[in-house]
């Protein structure tokens, strides 16, 4: 009989006994911190734990970094899972400068779109496509519209509508 | 960026609609908007929309470069002149010889759109050359 009243203490003793001894969420925490802080490939993530699942967040260079930031956590003690969640930087846009055409082809190009436009001068100089003269409001669009294929640098528009 | 943000209209419509190889940058105060739409109807739609920024478009800050991509599977075409014939030159070029003519509404076969503003071109009568692609319509 003595021994079943015994039941519950020894329950609670070895409930403090494991408590004490897995790692504190916490204390996993920093340790994870700590490694990933000192590479600077994985120094960006960051990482919660909630009763031994790390979670890692945030945005690194790419796949090595996020691959590098979970090898880091695997062997530390209390870790049971890992949810890699890291994005990856987007690359910057890479900037392609425009295509100018020169301005020998650029006039011949400009004087075929202009043909059939009698009241439309164009001049081009530097890749600058300059207009004047009188045009109706209904052609307007659809010069415009082949004047912008023609690779010029700028279209300077100075027709009066007629 | 405010070249950007007046014409964001366009850029938006046209990430929605679809065009390839989109490309918006700023040089010299000038904004380029490159890319192929995937038909003429989505080019007509983004021009509609710069002429709602800038109706007589003279503002001279901006270059819409946006092609209708090139269809293998258009084979015809309608010559939509305002109402005169429409040249068939001997090369892509006003300073090329005419070699034959297409009436307007005339119904033409298109043999290449590999130069986006000189088709190579056959009319009914086996006239081969180069027409102006502005005056010309797809035909599905």
């Amino acid at each position: 009989m003595k021994m079943i009243r015994l039941i519950p203490a020894m329950a609670l003793g070895l409930m403090l006994f494991f408590t004490g001894c897995a790692p504190k969420d916490a204390d996993i925490r920093s340790e994870i911190e700590k490694k990933l802080k000192a590479n600077p490939a994985t120094a960006a993530a960051a990482v919660t734990v909630i009763e031994g699942v790390a979670t890692l967040s945030g945005e690194l260079a790419d796949e090595n970094a996020k691959a590098e930031a979970a090898k880091l956590i695997t062997g530390i003690k209390g870790v049971k899972s890992v949810v890699n969640n890291v994005t990856l930087t987007p690359p910057p846009p890479v900037f392609i400068p425009p295509v100018i055409t020169a301005d020998d082809p650029l006039m011949q190009s400009v004087k075929d779109a202009t043909k059939d436009y009698p009241g439309v001068k164009a001049e081009v100089k530097d890749g600058v496509i300059t207009l004047t003269g009188d045009i109706t409001k209904a052609s307007l669009p659809k010069l415009m519209m082949t004047l912008n294929g023609l690779n010029a640098r700028k279209i300077d528009n100075k027709l009066t509508i007629k | 960026m405010a070249l950007q943000d007046k014409y964001q209209a366009i850029t938006n419509a046209a990430l929605q609609a679809g065009i390839t190889d989109l490309q918006v940058r700023e040089q010299s105060g000038v904004l380029y908007i490159d890319g192929t739409a995937p038909s003429g109807s989505v080019k007509d739609q983004l021009w509609d929309i710069y002429g709602q920024i800038d109706p007589n478009f003279t503002g001279g800050d901006l270059i819409l470069d946006v092609k209708v991509a090139a269809n293998a599977n258009v084979t015809r075409a309608r010559v939509t002149t305002d109402s005169s014939n429409l040249n068939i030159r001997k090369g892509p070029g006003t300073d090329q010889p005419i070699v034959g003519k297409a009436a307007k509404d005339e119904v033409i076969t298109v043999v290449s759109q590999g130069n986006p503003q000189w088709w190579l071109v056959r009319t009914a009568d086996g006239e081969e050359g180069y027409a102006y692609a502005t005056y010309l319509t797809a035909e599905a």
